[in-house]
């Protein structure tokens, strides 16, 4: 671990002066990411700000009905609130579906959607890795890639983003409030994280010097036509090898609105719009489902040891539509797939 | 007064542990304490071509950056370096010897400082740069170089002629994966110098004579120069055998100081210690219509380092298992630029029984019988490998109440037959094996004249309930209450121990205790004989038995006398005796324990999702000391397993021969959602031969034969045979 100045913002404005005061400075939440990488010398920061006791906790209602959250609420609270219990249940299965309690009592909404990679060589400093050292190399690429990317890969990084909570926000088309130098601006979940290109170094579009304040949920939450379906190596306290978060909403056996995103498969949560489109105004019907799989997984690529996400993503992608549509979605307590 | 030994009794020491008043090796605290912090090699083979210090001990704090340049002497010889468990052929490991790295993750310097964090932070400041040599690390790329191991096995008969002739055969290679030790306490060592220059070792270790001795060797000490302890071991499971290279940095750092240090390895460091070796377990059977076996051959190939020779018996199992009239066995080296393997629970047994199951298991179906009655076939009264009965094998027993236990004669043999809505219902079963020790150890005890005995060993319990279960022994044969036994282990000052270790400690300390005690009964029977008016007069010493704190006639608790009154008019304060365990000398029959294993998957047929929702254990395994702890030991052991068998893999990426999962977020054990209901049976089995208490040990028999199960289920529930463990759900997917 790198020796670093720590300071404690007062506010979100002392927040964004200290970032510009110091440019190798980072902000700390929950720490449960950041000190990891810090005590593996992946993240050197020069500076820690913590903004942990800023007043970003509140959960609120919008005036159009949706759901205001404070990047500092942590998962645990969030997924526990009555109000997403109720209205938004896709995102409580989706945070219980990751990391354990005790990480999620710590873990913050901001700090969950600025999570890296897990890639192994990103974490071990001995190993090239564009996305630590850019221009290094990348040793997954014709390394041990089983658990890499299949959709929205580069030349350079084919990692995945590991947020469980991440897919569901964007299955639900969240927005992120951001606050910086230059005033607050408001941007799609689906615009947040990046694809790698020739920058994987660059996970986000957060800018120099900015902070999420807030995520912001729409109206619709879907709360009866929905499911969050996690495959992994164990039963519980694993990455997702694929993730899916499906939502519903239907008329009779009718499906007027769908939403459909991926987690693991990719270097941000992955959607499509034409699937969705595909799934619009049809049945749900086992046929549909897959033509919907079909569309999501347009382009997939694998490398040596990640060609079963392909086939795998394809079979929970039906089965979780199948849980939506019959309203029976995959518990977070019980493993046993529903 | 009720006997002690036979029940559940709760762990003596289970109140400190939960309370944290059991102190563990790295929480002994010191004055003016030093910390010490490793630097790892980042390359498998070549050498320091510079290391350049300078920078870290510039940072405020830093004391001193040990390197194999820059040290206290150490012994230039392997003898001094060969501890208790090393293995025969090879040259140990000595940290910060020389200049040649071995493997990734060697220690090549200790920046000990005034606290940890900055000890860690310098250690980032400390430049190094290496000769690279060409390097190999993959067993499967290197299997050709394979050289044999030399083991006293006779072959019997002619396998190679009797397989090509069967009737029925089945062979093929199963694979073992490298498994790494993640017991819950990280390896630490803290030294304790006092003002005469005297070392106190707090070890994490399952031997503190071991590491004393080899401590000694090491640094040119005399045995009163240090003394090693370790009361409480966070877990070890054969990682701590031997000693860890810690021990030595941190006492490397108190003699070249002349300070109290600590040295505590980070769970990533832990990777560069021993290991389950990667093995390919090659079993072929033969067998004739009817399920008789006629030939067994096993051939294991496994890793080792470069300098040591590592091989535990993969392959001498079927021998043990299975009548055949012919067999071959063989174990094979590839040796690689790691570090040397380790034992670890049920070194051996744990892989290779894994694959002789599934083989047998792909036999019975092969041979349309059920996977038990094969076994039942095959069974063997005698150990083949010497043709000796037994002292005891109930595996018969364990067979049928396992079988009734789970429900086995509801099973539909077919594959994918059993299924539950979208869920595969597999049933395997497997049978374990492993060996009934005993070793010499030696046990003091003190009785005091209040009645209150302290009972000391040098031998480590190291989270298994050997505290326990010496108490328990103590307290039946002093006849007394268990409270008012005070138990001590592990410390090298104590009677000698050897390592805790191939499940025979239970059996050998609890001789030793009561051959103390019986010593302490004669003292007793003497003085209580001698009082005036003795209600003992007349009666002979072997009819004098210890009961409720008293000293009695045997079948007439009326005629007695306290141990308080014996001990005054005797006027002695304290009874003092030691005694080193004795058994019988008795080549003429095998000493096992057996089990037989049951386990249930639902696998969900699209997804490949794997649950294992019931494993039964049928065990046995002589007399069970304490049904509680033993039990304890058995779930454990069958908990393992389900790692063995779905989710334990070390992966190492050989283009830079460096481990990419070294921390226990990605090398996944089981977690609590993996682990359903575990049923353990303790079949009756009398051994009036193996010792007085007829007790065998079950440290590691708990773990052998429970990934064959579950790998034995999968294929039940899918039709999918998995020979590559783990059993992950993408090999379930085409
Ligand atoms: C063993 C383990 C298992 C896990 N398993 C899972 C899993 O299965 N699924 C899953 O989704 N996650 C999992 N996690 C990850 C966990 O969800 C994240 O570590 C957590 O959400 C990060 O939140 P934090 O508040 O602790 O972030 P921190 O560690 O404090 O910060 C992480 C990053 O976010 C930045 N940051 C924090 N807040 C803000 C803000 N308001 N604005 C801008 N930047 C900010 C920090 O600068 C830092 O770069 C696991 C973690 C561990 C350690
Ligand atoms: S996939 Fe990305 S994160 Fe992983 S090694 Fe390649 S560049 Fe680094």
């Amino acid at each position: 671990m790198n020796n670093f100045q720590y300071s404690r913002a007062t506010d979100v404005a002392d927040a964004i002066r200290l970032l510009a005061a110091d440019p190798g400075a980072k902000l700390i939440a929950g720490g449960t990411n950041l000190i990891d990488l810090m005590k593996e010398n992946v993240e050197r920061p020069s500076r820690l700000i913590d903004i942990s006791r800023l007043p970003l906790r509140d959960i609120e209602e919008t005036a159009d009905g949706g759901l205001r959250i404070g990047a500092l609420v942590p998962n645990s609270d969030l997924a526990y609130h009555p109000l997403v219990e109720q209205r938004y249940p896709l995102l409580a299965a989706a945070i219980l579906a990751g990391a354990s309690a005790q990480l999620r009592n710590m873990a913050s909404v901001g700090g969950n959607l600025m999570q890296r990679t897990r890639c192994a060589y990103f974490y071990d400093t001995a190993t090239p890795c564009n996305k630590r050292e850019p221009g290094s190399g990348c040793s997954a690429i014709d390394g041990l890639n089983r658990n890499h990317a299949i959709l929205g890969t580069s030349a350079s990084c084919i990692a995945t983003n590991p947020s469980d909570m991440s897919v569901a926000l964007v299955a639900l088309g969240a927005l992120v409030h951001i606050a910086g130098p230059s005033g607050q601006r408001t941007i799609a979940l689906t615009d947040f994280h990046r694809l790698p290109e020739d920058k994987p170094h660059v996970d986000t579009n957060l800018g120099t010097g900015e902070i999420i304040a807030a995520v912001e949920l729409p109206k619709h939450g879907f709360a009866r036509n929905y499911s969050y379906l996690k495959i992994r190596d164990r039963l519980s306290y694993a990455f997702a090898l694929v993730s899916v978060a499906a939502a519903l909403e239907l008329d009779g056996n009718a499906i007027s609105e769908a939403r459909l995103a991926l987690g693991g498969v990719a270097h941000k949560p992955w959607r499509s719009l034409e699937a969705e489109a595909a799934l619009r105004g049809r049945a749900a019907t086992s046929d549909h489902f897959s033509r919907a799989a079909d569309l999501l997984l347009h382009g997939a690529t694998a490398r040596a040891h990640n060609r079963f996400k392909i086939e795998l993503a394809r079979r929970a992608i039906a089965r979780t539509l199948i849980q939506a549509a019959s309203a029976t979605p995959q518990s977070q307590a019980h493993k046993k797939i529903a | 007064m009720k006997a002690y030994v036979g029940t559940p009794t709760s762990r003596v020491d289970g109140r400190a542990k939960v309370t944290g008043a059991a102190k563990y090796a790295g929480e002994f605290p010191a004055d003016g304490l030093l910390h010490g912090f490793v630097v790892e090699s980042t390359i498998p083979r070549g050498r320091i071509a510079r290391l350049d210090a300078s920078d870290a001990l510039q940072v405020k704090g830093v004391v001193d950056v040990l390197t194999h340049a820059h040290r206290p002497p150490l012994a230039d010889n392997d003898d001094a370096w060969k501890d208790e468990v090393a293995p025969e052929k090879g040259s140990p490991f000595r940290p910060l010897y020389d200049d040649r790295i071995r493997f990734n993750g060697q220690p090549i310097a200790l920046v000990v400082a005034d606290d940890w964090e900055t000890a860690k932070f310098a250690a980032t400041r400390v430049r190094v740069e290496y000769d690279r040599e060409a390097f190999a690390t993959d067993l499967e790329s290197e299997h050709g170089k394979a050289g044999k191991v030399d083991r006293p096995h006779k072959p019997r008969g002619d396998a190679a002629a009797a397989l090509a002739g069967a009737a029925v055969r089945h062979q093929a290679d199963y694979v073992l994966p490298t498994e790494h030790h993640n017991p819950m306490e990280l390896y630490a060592t803290t030294v304790v110098r006092d003002g005469s220059g005297r070392l106190t070792v707090h070890d994490k270790t399952q031997g503190v004579q071991n590491v004393h001795k080899y401590l000694c060797g090491v640094f040119n000490k005399r045995p009163d120069d240090l003394r090693v302890v370790s009361p409480y071991v966070g877990g070890a499971f054969g990682s701590g055998l031997r000693p860890q290279y810690q021990v030595v940095l941190a006492v490397l750092a108190a003699l070249e100081l002349k300070r109290s240090v600590r040295v505590v390895l980070t769970r990533q460091q832990m990777y560069g210690l021993g290991y389950r070796p990667m093995t390919i377990e090659r079993v072929a059977l033969g067998a004739k219509p009817d399920g008789t076996l006629d030939a067994v051959t096993h051939e294991a190939t496994a890793v080792t380092s470069r300098y040591e020779d590592f091989s535990r018996n993969d392959t001498g199992w079927a021998e043990q298992l299975y009548k055949s009239p012919n067999s071959l066995f063989s174990h094979k080296l590839v040796d690689l630029d790691v570090s040397t393997p380790c034992d670890m629970r049920a070194p051996g047994a744990a892989s290779g029984v894994c694959a002789l199951e599934c083989a047998m298991d792909e036999l019975a179906v092969a041979l349309k019988l059920d996977p038990i009655e094969l076994r039942l076939k095959c069974y063997s009264d005698r150990d083949q490998s010497e043709d000796l009965p037994y002292t005891s094998k109930q595996l018969r027993e364990c067979y049928a109440r396992g079988a009734e236990a789970f429900g086995w004669s509801r099973r539909n043999p077919a594959p994918r037959s059993m299924r539950n809505g979208k869920e595969l219902v597999g049933w395997g079963m497997a049978t374990g094996v492993w060996e009934a020790l005993q070793m010499p150890v030696a046990v003091r005890i003190v009785l005091t004249s209040n009645g209150h005995a302290e009972v000391s060993c040098a031998a480590s319990d190291i989270g298994t309930g050997t505290y326990t279960i010496v108490a328990q022994v103590a307290a039946d044969a002093l006849g007394l209450p268990i409270e008012n036994i005070d138990v001590k282990l592990a410390d090298s000052t104590l009677p000698q121990a050897p390592v805790e270790g191939g499940s025979w400690m239970a059996a050998s300390a609890a001789h030793a205790v009561l051959g103390a005690a019986e010593d302490i009964r004669q003292e007793l029977a003497r003085l209580a004989k001698a009082i005036p008016a003795s209600p003992l007069g007349g009666v002979d010493a072997p009819d004098v038995i210890l009961v409720d704190g008293a000293i009695a006639k045997a079948g007439d608790k009326a005629r007695a006398v306290s141990i308080a009154d014996a001990m005054r008019h005797g006027k002695l304060e304290r009874i003092e005796k030691q005694k080193l365990n004795h058994f019988a000398e008795d080549r003429s029959h095998a000493r096992n324990t057996h089990s037989a294993v049951f386990a249930e998957v639902k696998v969900d047929e699209e997804l490949g999702v794997i649950r294992v929702t019931r494993v039964v254990s049928a065990v046995a395994a002589g007399r069970i000391l304490n049904t509680k702890t033993g039990r304890s030991q058995i779930m454990g052991g069958v908990v393992w397993g389900i790692g063995m068998a779905l989710h334990e893999e070390t992966v190492m990426d050989h283009r830079f021969g460096r481990i990419m999962n070294a921390n226990i977020a990605e090398y996944h054990i089981p977690v609590n959602a993996d682990v359903h209901d575990i049923d353990v049976i303790f079949v009756d089995e009398p051994d009036d031969r193996i010792n007085q208490l007829g007790v065998k040990g079950i440290g590691e028999i708990g773990i052998v034969g429970v990934p064959a199960a579950i790998a034995n289920a999968v294929y039940h529930a899918t039709g999918k045979r998995i020979r590559r463990f783990p059993i992950t759900l993408d090999k379930l997917l085409d």
